[in-house]
């Protein structure tokens, strides 16, 4: 009986002697040639049972990691049969580095998980998720507020230059972006409002619907849906390589509370800075509106702030206004819970910055919504 | 092994780098031979870790010829860079493990990338290369941010041999290792080297690491290499950064026997 199976350079032949069964190898077992020697040694292995086998590794004239694995392989697998197996004829060299190979201790890959529910698994972990996410919210919350109530107490413990520092980052450096998108969205609902109210020669009325619109609801919606994506996920990734990089331990072993340095004046600087900015991105809404209602529907700037003081009252305003602080609470503390909740890994800090910015601009539009209820049922 | 018949393995010549108006290393040349260990050692802040990252390519230089396994990093182009790249390995500081892949992935990722292998004999291989350096199954599944300080740089170690490379880079392999593991780590580098024929370009403050296994130490003082040459030879240099380096209170503790852990 004789097996045998060659390529270029590379073979391994089987011969049986009796009761011993003699493989050689020869050519260069390396990394480079692995994929052509492995299915030559898997067509071997285990070779027949009750044979003592042999492998002379004279005629090999390289070897590396790769090579060794694949002898250490047929020689288990002749092994497991319950059959001798050996290796001559190698050099010093060659033996050292199949002796550290065969030293490896199984030398397996462990199998990869089955994936038979995996869909259900996800979704699992995907509730257990959502379920953490949510206790992590309202545990922020409380510390947030614990933290607040001690630095009351004691307001010198008020991180005065982190708030302005954070004031300028949040608040001040997205002036003109909010600007730019606010100023858009106000001349985009000034259009549509011409567009169709033409057909019922109403189209004055457009300057109703602008006013309304943007100070009970657009306006600071953008707005907050603006300042999450911006500054809510900054904090998240903030807070999240600090975590990885140990500062937070850091802090606290100093015998400082990172709710009270890190995310207090990070959570005030939002509350501060949202109203500013949904007042300020209200004000260029109302703007891009009259600018689109004079040059498209050809109304006159004076005639288009005269209607405006009509339609609108100090009450719209104040729904709009008023709901801006809460907003910027839940985004702060949605970003900074999220940013508290990264793992050692770069991969989690995105996940948990995705997180963080998904999360809070749900919870943004739902309080719009809970707001939109409270303010209908008192009559506002 | 300071054998002149050796074939270079690494050579520097004239060496320029800088960054704005500070000149880090300074006409510095150096020649690394096939299969020896070289120690890199200078004061922190001396351009050591430079050194190590301009020879590989990840700083730029002002001046100079750096040539690797016969390569010269000038004159060859991007394919040839670029297979130059697979035959060596880099242990760096911290390690630099990929943190969303598991140890094991992390050690086949250079497998992947550059070698068509089943699945299964990846899978063997990095395990081979994961027993080597003295892991074992249980940690293979572990991710990055759950291991030691000491496991890491093993995890490190093991990736940069992924590929069987001629030579490894390691930028402090024993820093932040306690005595014993560092020692192991010296042991375990020294019977890497020999069992794999590596050449090893180490860059080290650890004492013990240069007595244990270096062959040849080249001393960096002021942007140049003012001594290289085996451990008698530093022990015995004039320079007085090099005797204050290696005849210094820590030194000598250091070359003791009794408190030689890996010898």
């Amino acid at each position: 009986m004789a097996r045998e199976s060659v390529q270029p350079g590379l073979t391994l032949r089987g011969a049986a002697h009796g009761a011993s069964l003699e493989i050689i190898a020869s050519g260069p077992w390396t990394a480079a040639y692995a994929a052509t020697l492995e299915p030559l040694v898997d067509a071997i292995a285990p070779g027949p049972k009750g044979r003592n086998m042999s492998v002379d590794m004279g005629g090999v004239g390289e070897i590396d990691t790769f090579g060794a694995c694949l002898v250490e392989r047929l020689i288990r697998a002749h092994r497991a049969g319950g059959d001798e197996a050996r290796i001559v004829g190698a050099s010093e060299h060659f033996r050292e580095l199949l002796t550290a190979v065969e030293r490896v201790d199984g030398g397996r890959a462990p199998a990869p998980k089955k994936a038979r529910f995996a869909a259900l698994e996800e979704a699992g972990r995907a509730i257990v998720g959502a379920g953490d996410s949510f206790v992590a919210f309202i545990a922020m919350l409380g510390a947030l507020g614990d933290s607040l109530i001690r630095v009351l107490a004691r307001p010198r413990a008020f991180r005065l230059t982190s708030v302005v520092n954070q004031l300028d980052r949040v608040g001040l450096r997205a002036v003109p972006i909010i600007f730019m998108i606010t100023f858009l969205i106000g001349g985009i609902i000034a259009q549509q409002g011409i567009f169709h109210f033409r057909k019922f020669g109403a189209e004055d009325y457009m300057v109703d619907l602008v006013g309304i619109l943007v100070l009970r609801e657009i306006g600071v919606l953008i707005v907050a849906i603006m300042v999450a994506g911006r500054s809510g996920s900054s904090y998240t990734a903030e807070l999240g390589a600090m975590k990885m990089r140990e500062e937070i331990d850091a802090l606290r072993t100093m015998g400082l509370d990172p709710v009270e340095v890190l995310i207090l004046p990070r959570v005030a600087a939002l509350v501060i800075a949202l109203p500013i900015l949904a007042f300020l991105g209200s004000m260029a809404a109302l703007f891009g509106g009259g600018v689109v209602a004079w040059l498209y529907g050809g109304m006159s700037p004076y005639i288009y702030i005269d209607r405006l003081r009509e339609a609108v009252s100090i009450t719209h305003f104040e729904v709009g206004m008023i709901k801006a602080p809460f907003m910027a609470l839940v985004i702060g503390v949605v970003a900074c819970a999220e940013g508290l909740r990264v793992k050692g890994s770069a991969e989690s800090l995105g996940l948990q910055t995705t997180t963080s910015v998904v999360n809070s601009i749900f919870l943004v539009i739902v309080l719009d919504g809970f707001f939109a209820i409270f303010f209908a049922s008192i009559g506002m | 092994m300071n054998d002149p018949q050796r074939p270079i393995a690494i050579s520097v010549r004239d060496l320029v780098v800088g960054f704005g108006d500070q000149i880090v290393l300074d006409h510095l040349s150096l020649d690394v031979r096939r299969g020896e260990i070289i120690g890199v050692v200078g004061a922190s802040g001396g351009g050591k870790s430079v050194l190590l990252r301009t020879i590989i390519g990840l700083l730029p230089k002002r001046a100079g010829a750096i040539t690797v396994l016969g390569v010269d990093r000038d004159k060859a182009s991007p394919q040839t860079l670029r297979a130059l790249e697979r035959r060596w390995g880099v242990l760096f500081q911290q390690g630099a493990l990929f943190s969303s892949l598991t140890v094991r992935q992390n050690v086949e990722f250079p497998m992947r990338e550059y070698l068509h292998l089943s699945d299964r004999l990846r899978g063997e291989v990095a395990m081979a290369k994961l027993g080597m350096v003295g892991l074992g199954a249980g940690d293979a599944e572990k991710y990055p941010s759950e291991l030691s300080g000491g496991m890491t740089k093993r995890v490190a170690l093991a990736r940069a041999l992924a590929l069987d490379p001629e030579i490894v880079f390691l930028d402090e392999p024993t820093s932040g290792l306690d005595p014993i593991s560092a020692g192991d780590f010296d042991t375990l580098i020294k019977t890497l080297q020999q069992t794999l024929g590596l050449t090893v370009f180490m860059v080290t403050h650890d004492l013990d690491s240069l007595h244990a296994v270096c062959d040849r130490v080249a001393a960096l003082v002021d942007g140049k290499v003012i001594a290289e040459g085996p451990i008698a030879a530093m022990l015995a240099c004039e320079h007085p950064w090099v005797q204050a380096y290696f005849r210094g209170k820590r030194a000598r503790e250091a070359a003791h026997p009794q408190s030689h852990p890996a010898s």
